[in-house]
């Protein structure tokens, strides 16, 4: 198991967000994590890698205890997190925005070559200003920036947002292609019928709490899921 | 292009540098090279704040009372005649080692008093250990308590300062001996070495410039950026945010106190008014006068700037100016007067806008 979190709970001010999630991703998985706006998807991601203080709960990443450690070594631990609404450097240019993702790596100059390969489309921008590339394009510069660390687990904050049909389908393509490479992700996604397509196994989060669990195709048959995620039925 | 860039600039500064002495010595005028390496010592307090500001997002209303507190150090360990302890264990051995000296105060009085580098040593020490007590706190909360704390520094910094007998109260240090830093070269503001320490100054500005410069090339310039552009991301990059803004706030901090010790030998004294809040408004001031995440705009801004000022160009207004400055920079350019300046150069010259290179990928 790469990843474990027990009755972890989380919160801002005096208002607790997260009541006692538990969750686990195994080495290879990909696993979806689903949930309407608000429900504490991002707030336990966050509280994961120590962005966010756990109240209660503990984490562990490949069996060892990691719960309430500075979030910049989460790195050190081969978790990286691609944060809500992309996040890049706009001031930087593509290759500045690569190499700061290589920042623990010492490799990284090497190791741009090997990413850039996965996305062609940033190696024809590699000196543009980063602020100037089109969403779905910033997506996958975020995309490839975490994989400059070589993580073994990918945190993927609603990498779909705000994106284009198209450029969805793109993106999601690219985390197939990172499991494929041996990567393991948790996935969280508004976009449930996308996400359930890639995913192995699923949550469904509903106000703090974890409230389903099954294998992806499983619960792309549920009903309730249906009726509240997928708009059908 | 970055490279020849870095050409031109130094090629740049020392022409300037050397065409500005020329130039008033034609003039008849070489006595304002006095005000004008002033102003390079305090171009060095800048320096330290653009890094703090334009890199680190952080601002410090407290590098007055750094390079106050530099200064302060050193003239009261020059000055203070310690021959009084002679006989405890201990001195005579510092005496030996050159770390305590002989000295005459203005009235000609032999004294014991300790060696100009032995404080420099000392004031730096002094201004490690109080800007990490400071910065420690302050910085590991995110927003502007950096601000607030500095605040607080100054005031007290500037109230022990006036009503302090070891400090000479508001009257301040004065016959602080000269600085033989190497042979041949001498930090002092006798009018024989009027020239000598206008280059030695700029040589010293030029010297932290190139490093400051190559700092921010580096992998740590990379995440000062990050950090100052998406502290976040930054951290799920794993840069420890919290650690760079202290390391920086040191750093700028002992160039404050570098700045007050080299000043302090050079003009003789320091008065209390170095410790000032007005006077670190002005720093801040200045550095958003150069652009911030610009090293050589805030040198070249806060040498003209505070020579003006010195030369009293500003008459009673002086502190209304930079405060003044201050608000038009903020509400009008907020980049800085000198970025629009060079787009429009830019642009003058045919050349296109570094925000709108390659729009469509080619290289």
């Amino acid at each position: 198991m790469l990843l474990q979190v027990r009755n972890l709970s989380c919160g801002y001010g005096s208002l607790e967000v997260v009541h006692g999630a538990s969750l686990h991703v195994c080495h290879g998985e990909i696993v979806g994590l689903l949930g309407a706006n608000g429900a504490g998807k991002s707030s336990l991601l966050k509280a994961i890698i120590g962005l966010l203080p756990p109240w209660a709960g503990e984490v562990f990443i490949d069996r060892r205890p990691t719960t309430g450690q500075p979030p910049w070594r989460s790195v050190s631990n081969s978790t990286v997190l691609v944060p809500e609404g992309k996040m890049i450097f706009a001031d930087m240019t593509v290759r500045e925005n690569l190499i700061i993702g290589g920042y623990h790596n010492p490799d990284r100059i090497r190791h741009l070559e090997t990413v850039l390969d996965g996305f062609p489309r940033l190696r024809e921008r590699l000196q543009q200003v980063a602020g100037t590339l089109s969403g779905g394009e910033q997506q996958m510069l975020a995309l490839g920036r975490a994989l400059m660390a070589r993580p073994r687990l990918l945190l993927l904050d609603e990498p779909s947002m705000g994106l284009a049909p198209l450029m969805v389908k793109e993106v999601f393509t690219s985390i197939r292609k990172m499991k494929d490479l041996g990567l393991t992700v948790l996935l969280i996604e508004q976009n449930a019928n996308a996400a359930l397509r890639i995913a192995d196994r699923a949550y469904v989060m509903e106000t703090g709490e974890i409230v389903l669990e099954g294998p992806a195709a499983d619960l792309a048959h549920n009903p309730e899921v249906k009726r509240a995620y997928l708009g059908k039925g | 292009m970055p490279r020849l860039r870095l050409l031109f600039l130094l090629a740049l500064f020392p022409v300037m540098v050397a065409g500005a002495q020329l130039g008033l010595r034609a003039a008849g005028m070489e006595y304002c090279l006095t005000q004008l390496t002033m102003s390079v010592y305090y171009a060095l307090v800048v320096m330290g704040l653009c890094l703090l500001m334009g890199y680190a997002g952080q601002v410090s209303l407290g590098h007055g009372a750094f390079f106050a507190l530099g200064g302060y150090t050193t003239a009261v360990l020059t000055t203070h005649d310690f021959s009084g302890i002679r006989a405890c264990a201990g001195v005579g051995v510092l005496e030996r080692a050159g770390l305590l000296v002989a000295q005459q105060d203005l009235y000609g009085q032999a004294g014991l008093s300790v060696a100009p580098w032995a404080a420099f040593a000392a004031a730096m020490l002094l201004t490690f250990v109080v800007a990490l007590l400071i910065g420690y706190p302050a910085l590991r909360l995110r927003g502007h308590y950096l601000a607030m704390a500095t605040l607080g520094f100054t005031l007290i910094v500037s109230k022990l300062l006036l009503g302090s007998a070891l400090t000479g109260s508001a009257d301040g240090i004065h016959g602080v001996p000269e600085w033989k830093l190497l042979p041949g070269l001498t930090v002092s503001g006798r009018s024989a070495l009027r020239v000598q320490n206008y280059y030695l100054a700029c040589g010293l500005a030029l010297l932290l410039l190139l490093g400051l410069r190559n700092l921010l090339r580096s992998r740590v310039g990379r995440a000062l950026l990050a950090i100052h552009d998406r502290e976040t991301a930054a951290n799920a990059m794993g840069i420890n945010t919290a650690a760079y803004k202290l390391k920086v706030f040191v750093l700028s901090a002992l160039l404050a106190a570098l700045a007050g010790v080299f000043f302090t030998h050079y003009t003789g004294g320091i008065a209390p008014s170095e410790a000032g809040a007005l006077k670190s408004v002005r720093y801040v001031a200045l550095a958003a006068a150069g652009g911030m995440a610009n090293l050589w705009g805030v040198t070249v801004m806060s040498i003209a700037l505070n020579y003006c000022s010195l030369r009293g160009w500003f008459g009673s207004y002086d502190n209304a100016v930079f405060g003044a400055l201050l608000i038009l920079i903020i509400s009008l350019a907020p980049e800085g007067p000198l970025k629009p300046l060079g787009l429009w150069l830019r642009r003058l010259a045919g050349r296109p806008d570094p925000e709108r290179r390659t729009p469509h990928g080619a290289p």
